[in-house]
């Protein structure tokens, strides 16, 4: 696996360690309120507790109550707060902890945060980074596997991306909350305890750029978060067979990377989208369309979605059956016509 | 406007303060959320603090609610701002018929809520408004062609929120409420002395936002002052449709706060009990909820038809009670208001009003290419691509209007 291949190491890293996803946003949280005391944390648990996740693990005790605290329970209030101390020139990076959780704070994200900048001319800016738990395989009961990412992308003025490994979750959660503008920061939560070597602080690519993991020619796969490992597992599988696949790292899910996409593309000209959210007008629809768009006459047949089913998310004993597999992108893959 | 944000710098002095915050409260600078809890379980009074009458006799005793009328020079000066509110806000109503605007919410007859709230922050302090709060942004020392600008329709805010402290007027009902609480909380751990202050509207107070609101300030005890300006009508949603509490102040005790129940149409009440809240927050005392009873006498907007849900009697009823002419009763009898104030007044509120229909009346040059241009901090390419192809829209247009143009010439 090459996941990490445009990592680089700065002279002042230290040796690399085993690092989990959770752990390296756990050091990019500290390093950067250490690096800046206008970074302050707070979201429901990220206090004593570390968060559910523990990705606040230690913080306070480290930082003190004034730099990350436990806010009451209520999501538009945890956003719409966050918004009136990013007005006031903080940095506030707030945990919304699941997904579907995330969807009280709606309005705040959609009417607000969104829109700060291009309302007021560019004389308010909102630097402030949003936290999101997101995507299933956790075993988790009903409300707390949601995919949420396209809501997001499809409102204009928010930045969303969504790292897939440890070395990215660090660099881009740090690049994320030097942004000028608002970042919606989604954590897939099957890969919180993924491990990596890493020696930080790590910088890798810039948080807008999609990066090829693991090249290829005859197709190209298009992941992000969760799915990128799924890409590279279908990968493997189908050199056996003398497939040879590229996988794309998309991480950035607005902006969208059409460069590197459509590098990829264009030089293996077959395309598949893969991600956990239901396929009716999901993130992989815009995918599918900008890639056709842009590089059709480049295409040997049309983009691929492999995606969850368009049902609500299953309970945790049914959740095998709707998430996109390896074998179900291989599968997929096959519906195409190879013989040109 | 140099009159108005020359005025507006002045700052007012109370004789006494009511809620002068206990010492134990004064801890700016601390952490917030390790404030002493002190939590307010007294329920406001049924009957509305008032400081003036409507016949502008000063009140006194338990109706006062522990308040003293302020100062005659501070009185006068209100006067002089609620006089320029009401002729700016007529003026722009006019305007709006006129079709130079798309839609004005007026807040005709909320002047001493309007006027007296937001005369009670300082220069340092903060505003966050709704739609209806064009007249607090004029007093504020905003431009009105600067207020004016989203409802003329040329963009979503036309005034620097940094300049003057003012946060963009606010549509989606009590989102800001939430922006003004986590402003103080930044503040405050900035150990900045300002107050945060804003306005919600009584069908507000039913949305989430507004309890979240309330709940966060009163658990962090930030200093922010919320004005629930009841003026009774949510567009055309009565009062009773919208809460069972026998008054929307009583909503504060739930969350530990104080509350107060003002008479709206007073504003010596509206300013003696708003400067009080902000002298108690800003000592470190926490927040405050304060509703003005009061009334919209026009309707909601250009585009409402008011006759459907209410009639012509309660408005009448309500203009008996127009704040304006109150408080002129008073000045009057104490011999404050002169002949030459008077005309003095009359020529700044006029020169307002002819300021504001010169720059309504005066079309803004709109560049549609900005539309790509404050949506992000750094450029998208796809953006940029957008643009592009806009342009040469634009440029195509450009041509073929100059070819008309020509044809037409020959």
């Amino acid at each position: 696996m090459t996941a990490t291949t445009t990592e680089q190491e700065t002279p002042a890293a230290s040796a690399p360690t085993q690092l989990t996803m959770a752990g390296a946003l756990n050091a990019a949280l500290r390093d950067a309120m250490a690096a800046d005391d206008r970074v302050v944390v707070y979201g429901e648990d990220v206090g004593p507790l570390g968060g559910v996740f523990r990705v606040t693990d230690g913080l306070q005790a480290q930082f003190g109550e004034d730099r990350i605290w436990d806010s009451p329970l209520a999501e538009s209030g945890i956003i719409g707060t966050a918004i009136g101390m990013a007005m006031y020139g903080m940095r506030p990076v707030v945990e919304m902890q699941f997904d579907a959780f995330s969807y009280p704070a709606f309005e705040q994200m959609v009417s607000h945060v969104a829109k700060m900048r291009n309302r007021t001319k560019g004389r308010m800016s909102l630097p402030m980074v949003v936290r999101i738990p997101c995507a299933g395989a956790i075993g988790g009961v009903e409300h707390h596997s949601d995919s949420s990412e396209a809501y997001w992308t499809a409102t204009p003025g928010l930045t969303v991306v969504m790292p897939s490994n440890p070395a990215d979750a660090y660099s881009m959660l740090r690049e994320a909350i030097d942004s000028d503008d608002p970042v919606v920061f989604m954590e897939p939560k099957s890969r919180y305890w993924s491990k990596a070597p890493i020696s930080l602080p790590v910088t890798t690519a810039p948080m807008d750029r999609a990066v090829v993991v693991r090249e290829g020619t005859d197709v190209t796969l298009l992941g992000y978060g969760p799915t990128v490992r799924t890409a590279l597992e279908a990968a493997d599988a189908a050199s056996a067979e003398g497939l040879s696949i590229e996988v794309v790292d998309l991480r950035s899910l607005s902006p969208f990377d059409d460069e590197t996409v459509g590098a990829s593309v264009r030089k293996t000209s077959r395309a598949a989208v893969i991600h956990e959210a239901a396929q009716f007008g999901g993130y992989g629809a815009e995918v599918a369309a900008r890639v056709t768009e842009r590089n059709f006459h480049h295409l040997a047949a049309p983009v691929l979605r492999v995606t969850g089913f368009d049902i609500p998310y299953p309970s945790p004993k049914l959740e095998e059956h709707y998430l996109p597999t390896a074998d179900r992108v291989l599968a997929a893959l096959d519906t195409w016509e190879w013989d040109d | 406007m140099a009159t108005l944000s020359t005025r507006q710098s002045r700052s007012f002095t109370l004789r006494r303060d009511a809620l002068r915050a206990p010492a134990r409260w004064r801890n700016i600078g601390r952490m917030s959320l390790n404030v002493e809890h002190h939590s307010v379980r007294t329920l406001p009074s049924e009957k509305p603090i008032r400081l003036l009458d409507n016949a502008g006799h000063a009140v006194r005793g338990a109706a006062a609610g522990g308040f003293e009328l302020p100062e005659l020079d501070t009185l006068v000066e209100l006067y002089r701002r609620m006089v320029v509110a009401r002729r700016f806000d007529v003026q722009v109503t006019a305007l709006t018929k006129q079709g130079r605007l798309a839609t004005y919410p007026s807040a005709y007859g909320q002047e001493a809520c309007e006027i007296g709230a937001i005369s009670a922050i300082d220069a340092q302090d903060w505003f966050f408004p709704t739609y209806r709060d064009s007249i607090a942004l004029l007093t504020r020392g905003i431009d009105p062609g600067d207020i004016l600008q989203s409802f003329r329709g040329d963009w979503h805010n036309g005034y620097d929120q940094h300049a003057h402290r003012c946060a963009s007027q606010a549509t989606p009902l009590a989102t800001q409420a939430l922006h003004a609480v986590g402003m103080a909380h930044a503040a405050r751990l900035r150990q900045d002395p300002i107050v945060t202050m804003t306005y919600l509207g009584d069908g507000a107070t039913s949305e989430g936002d507004a309890h979240e609101a309330f709940n966060f300030a009163a658990v962090w005890q930030t200093p922010t002052v919320f004005l629930v300006q009841n003026n009774q009508f949510a567009i055309s949603v009565p009062l009773s449709r919208q809460t069972h509490a026998v008054t929307l102040a009583d909503k504060a005790v739930g969350y530990g706060m104080p509350g107060f129940h003002v008479d709206g149409n007073d504003v010596a009440a509206m300013y003696a009990v708003t400067r009080a809240a902000v002298e108690r927050a800003r000592s470190g005392g926490g927040p405050t909820l304060i509703e003005g009873l009061t009334y919209r006498i026009e309707s909601h907007t250009n585009s409402d038809d008011p006759t459907r849900y209410r009639s012509a009697r309660d408005v009448e009823h309500w203009k008996r009670r127009d704040p304006i002419e109150r408080l002129e009763k008073y000045l009057v009898s104490e011999g404050a208001l002169t002949e030459s104030l008077r005309a003095e007044i009359t020529d700044a509120a006029e020169d307002v009003a002819a300021h504001t229909r010169d720059v309504m009346t005066t079309e803004a040059v709109l560049d549609p290419l900005e539309l790509f241009d404050h949506v992000y901090a750094r450029p998208r390419a796809a953006l940029l691509e957008q643009r592009a192809r806009l342009e040469a829209e634009l440029a195509d247009a450009a041509s073929d209007a100059g070819r008309e143009h020509a044809g037409a010439a020959r």
